[in-house]
C-alpha cells in the first residue's frame, strides 16, 4: 500500500501535487476556492517561528494554513521545488 | 439599476488587489461609505465623470469567491445576482492573475456585462511578469484593460459595455472547472520571467525569519511609537497655543456680549478648552500614527505579523488576525474594534473586540510617557521611559491572551476556527496617496466623533469644579469620597475621580487630576516637567502610584468613543457591559495586587 503524504508533511523549499482534500475538512470548500484542487502543485515556501503556520505557494499566492487545518490536504510525495 | 441615467458599475476582486485605489483614482471625494444593513460589511459608493457622462461606482468588499460563507460574500453575491450593476467590474492583480480569474467565471455565472481591470501591472513588470491584455481579452471573451493608469479606460469600457446587449450567463460549474478555465486562460496571457516571488522570499527570511521575525516585529512597533511621540509633540505644543488664543477670544466676544460670568467660564474654560486639549493632544500623534500604520499595511506586512503571531494567538483560542487589530488598537481602540470586522468567524470577533482595549492607544501614552519620565529622572532618563512603556504593551498583551483564554472557556466556548491568511506581495506604498487616505478616512472620522463627547464633558467637568455643596466643590467631594478606594488601588481619589471624568477620551485623565490638586477649577496644562513632578510629589506621589496609575491606565473601561463603537459593531449592551468591566476588573486587581504587595514589603 502507497503512503499516505500531506500537506503538513512538506518542509519549505518542498514541492508536491495535491491529489485529494479531506471532504470533512472545515475548509475544505474555501481551500478549493483558493486553488488548492487534484493536480495543483503547491510549494511549502515559509514556516511561522513558533512553528505554525506555514506558508504555501498556490497558483501565484502565497497562502498560510495552520497544521490543523493543512493536515486534511492530500498530497503526492514531495520533491525539492528547485526555483518556483 | 441606472439610477438617473447613470451606469452603476460595481468593483469586485479579491481583498488587497488595488480595487480601492482605482475607485479613489474615479471618484476622488465623491464618495461616501456606508454599512449594509444588519451585516458589519460597509461599501463605498462614489461618483465618477468621464467625457461628459457620470457613473455611479460601487466598492464591494474584497471576496475570494461568491459562495455565500462570510458576510462579504453574501453582500457581494446579493448585489451582483440582484442586478444591482449594470457593469460589473472584476479587479485581478497582475502578479497573481489566475486567481482573480477564478472570480471573474463566477461572477459570469450571474452577469452577463462584466469587464476586467488587471491593476499592479507596473509592479508585476518588475518582478518579471508580463500580462498581454488583447490576449488575455481573447480567452475571456470580456473586455479587458490595465488598472495602472487611473480609471480612464475603465469607465471608457464600462460605458461601451454598458450600452452592448449582455452575454448569456455561464453555466454554474464547480470550484475545479472554474480553477482549470482561470489555468487556461492566465497561460495564454502570462510571460514570466525568472522567479517572481524571490524578492519576497528574500524579505520574508527576515521579517518571518525563525529568530529575526520578533526582534523585526518589536523593533518596528517600537520606531513607530517612537516617531509619533517624537514627531508629535512641536504640532500638539502649536495647536494648543492656537486654542489658547482661541480660548481668550471666544472669553473676549462673550465679554463684550455682556454675558454673565458663569456662562463665560463654562463655554470658555468649560467646553472650549476641553475640547481644544482633546484636539490638541489627539490630532498630531494620529496624524503620525495612522498614516504610518497605512504605509505598512501597504507594503503588505501586516499579514506578516499575524503570520508570525498566530502560534500565540492560537494558545488562546482566537483568530490570527487578532495580532492585527491589537496593533491598530495601538493607534486608536475604536479603529481596532471596526478593524475587528477582518475577523471571520463571530466567536472570535467578539474576543477581538471585548480586549482590544488593552492595548494602550495613543491617548494613554503620553501621560504614562510623562509619569515614567518623572519616575525615572535621573535614574536612565527617556530611554528608561521607554522600555516601562514597552513594558506596558507587553503587559497589555499578556492580558488579552490571559483573558482571551478565559473567555473562550466560559461566555465565548469554542474552539479556533479554521482560517486561511494570504500573505501578499510586498509593494513599494504610494506614499501620498496613502497619507491623504488615512488622514481622511481614519484620523478625521475618531477625531470629529472624540471632540463630539469632549465639548458637552467639558461643560460637565467645570460644573462639577464651580458647583459647591457645603463649602467644597462636587469634583473635590467626588474625589474625597473616592479616597479609599483610590487608596486601596495604590492611587488617589483623585486619580481615580480623574479616570472616571476622563471616560470621553483618556487624554484628559491626568490634566482633571491636576486640576483636583491644583483646585483651579479648569484643565491645567504642564507648563513644564519639573513643574507637573513637583505637584505630584506634593501631593504624595511615589513610585507606586505612577506604576499603579500606568497599569490602572492600561486596563479599565475603554474610552466613550470606543464604547460606542463597540456598542455599534456588537449590537448588544451586554457586550459593550463586558467590554467595559473585564479590564476593569483586570485592572482593578493588578493594581490591588501591586499595591498590596508594595506596602507588605514595606516598599511603599
Amino acid at each position: 500500500m502507497e503512503e499516505r503524504h500531506v500537506l503538513t508533511d512538506l518542509r519549505p523549499g518542498q514541492a508536491a501535487r495535491v491529489t485529494a482534500l479531506d471532504p470533512r475538512g472545515e475548509l475544505t470548500a474555501r481551500l478549493a476556492e483558493l486553488g488548492f484542487l487534484p493536480g495543483t502543485r503547491v510549494v511549502c515556501v515559509a514556516r511561522a517561528p513558533l512553528g505554525d503556520p506555514t506558508a504555501y505557494l498556490v497558483r501565484g499566492a502565497v497562502i498560510a494554513l495552520r497544521g490543523r487545518d493543512a493536515a486534511g490536504v492530500e498530497t503526492g510525495p514531495g520533491e525539492e521545488a528547485g526555483r518556483g | 439599476m441606472a439610477e438617473a441615467g447613470r451606469p452603476v458599475v460595481a468593483l469586485v476582486g479579491n481583498p488587497n488587489v488595488g480595487k480601492s485605489t482605482l475607485f479613489n483614482a474615479a471618484t476622488g471625494l465623491r464618495q461616501h461609505t456606508g454599512n449594509w444593513a444588519g451585516v458589519t460589511v460597509s461599501a463605498a459608493r462614489g461618483t465618477a465623470r468621464r467625457g461628459g457622462r457620470e457613473f455611479t461606482l460601487i466598492d464591494l468588499p474584497g471576496t475570494y469567491a461568491l459562495s455565500a460563507r462570510s458576510p462579504e460574500e453574501e453582500v457581494t453575491r446579493a448585489f451582483l445576482a440582484g442586478g444591482g450593476a449594470d457593469v460589473t467590474a472584476v479587479v485581478c492583480d497582475a502578479a497573481c492573475l489566475e486567481r482573480g480569474l477564478i472570480l471573474f467565471y463566477q461572477v459570469r455565472e450571474l452577469t452577463g456585462r462584466a469587464v476586467v481591470c488587471v491593476s499592479m501591472l507596473d509592479e508585476a513588470a518588475r518582478r518579471g511578469i508580463s500580462v498581454d491584455l488583447e490576449e488575455l481579452s481573447r480567452a475571456l471573451g470580456a473586455p479587458v484593460m490595465g488598472g495602472g493608469r487611473g480609471a480612464e479606460e475603465l469607465l471608457d469600457a464600462a460605458a461601451e459595455a454598458a450600452l452592448g446587449p449582455p452575454l448569456p450567463l455561464l453555466p454554474p460549474a464547480g470550484a475545479a472547472e472554474q480553477a482549470a478555465a482561470a489555468e487556461r486562460a492566465a497561460r495564454r496571457a502570462v510571460r514570466t520571467r525568472g522567479d517572481p516571488g524571490a524578492p519576497d522570499r528574500r524579505l520574508d527570511r527576515v521579517l518571518t525569519g525563525r529568530y529575526t521575525a520578533l526582534p523585526c516585529l518589536a523593533l518596528l512597533l517600537l520606531g513607530v511609537l517612537w516617531l509619533t511621540a517624537v514627531g508629535a509633540n512641536v504640532p500638539s505644543q502649536w495647536l494648543s497655543a492656537l486654542f489658547a488664543r482661541g480660548e481668550a477670544a471666544l472669553s473676549a466676544l462673550l465679554a463684550a456680549l455682556s454675558a454673565p460670568e458663569w456662562l463665560r467660564g463654562a463655554l470658555a474654560e468649560g467646553a472650549f478648552r476641553v475640547l481644544g486639549w482633546v484636539v490638541s493632544v489627539m490630532l498630531p500623534p494620529m496624524a503620525i500614527f495612522f498614516p504610518l500604520f497605512a504605509l505598512l499595511e501597504e507594503l503588505g506586512y501586516l499579514p506578516r505579523v499575524a503570520f508570525v503571531a498566530d502560534r500565540a494567538v492560537q494558545g488562546c483560542r482566537a483568530c490570527g488576525k487578532q495580532a492585527l487589530t491589537m496593533c491598530m488598537g495601538l493607534g486608536c481602540n475604536a479603529v481596532g474594534v471596526t478593524g475587528c470586522r477582518i475577523i471571520d468567524s463571530p466567536r472570535e470577533r467578539l474576543l477581538a473586540v471585548l480586549t482590544n482595549s488593552l492595548m494602550p492607544c495613543n491617548g494613554r501614552f503620553p501621560a504614562m510617557i510623562a509619569v515614567f519620565t518623572l519616575c525615572f529622572a535621573g535614574r536612565g532618563g527617556a530611554l528608561a521611559a521607554a522600555a516601562a512603556v514597552a513594558g506596558v504593551i507587553a503587559l497589555g498583551a499578556g492580558l488579552t491572551f490571559l483573558l482571551c483564554r478565559l473567555l473562550s472557556a466560559t461566555v465565548l466556548r469554542g474552539v479556533p476556527s479554521a482560517f486561511t491568511l494570504e500573505l501578499p506581495p510586498y509593494r513599494r506604498p504610494r506614499v501620498g496617496q496613502v497619507v491623504v487616505r488615512s488622514v481622511l478616512d481614519r484620523t478625521l472620522h475618531v477625531l470629529a466623533r472624540a471632540a463630539a463627547v469632549a465639548a458637552p464633558a467639558g461643560l460637565l467637568l467645570w460644573a462639577l469644579a464651580h458647583v459647591e455643596a457645603g463649602g467644597v466643590t462636587l469634583l473635590s467631594a467626588l474625589a474625597g469620597a473616592l479616597d479609599p478606594l483610590g487608596r486601596l488601588l495604590g492611587m488617589d481619589g483623585a486619580l481615580l475621580a480623574a479616570f472616571l471624568l476622563g471616560w470621553p477620551a483618556n487624554e484628559i485623565v491626568l490634566p482633571i487630576a491636576l486640576m483636583i490638586y491644583l483646585s483651579g477649577g479648569s484643565l491645567t496644562e504642564w507648563d513644564s516637567l519639573a513643574g507637573l513632578g513637583q505637584v505630584l510629589a506634593d501631593n504624595g506621589w511615589t513610585w507606586l502610584t505612577a506604576v499603579c496609575m500606568a497599569v490602572f491606565s492600561l486596563a479599565h473601561w475603554p474610552c466613550a468613543t470606543t464604547c460606542l463603537t463597540i456598542y455599534r459593531e456588537t449590537g448588544r449592551l451586554r457586550w459593550t457591559l463586558l467590554a467595559m468591566a473585564l479590564p476593569t476588573a483586570a485592572g482593578g486587581l493588578l493594581c490591588a495586587g501591586i499595591a498590596a504587595a508594595a506596602r507588605l514589603a514595606g516598599l511603599a
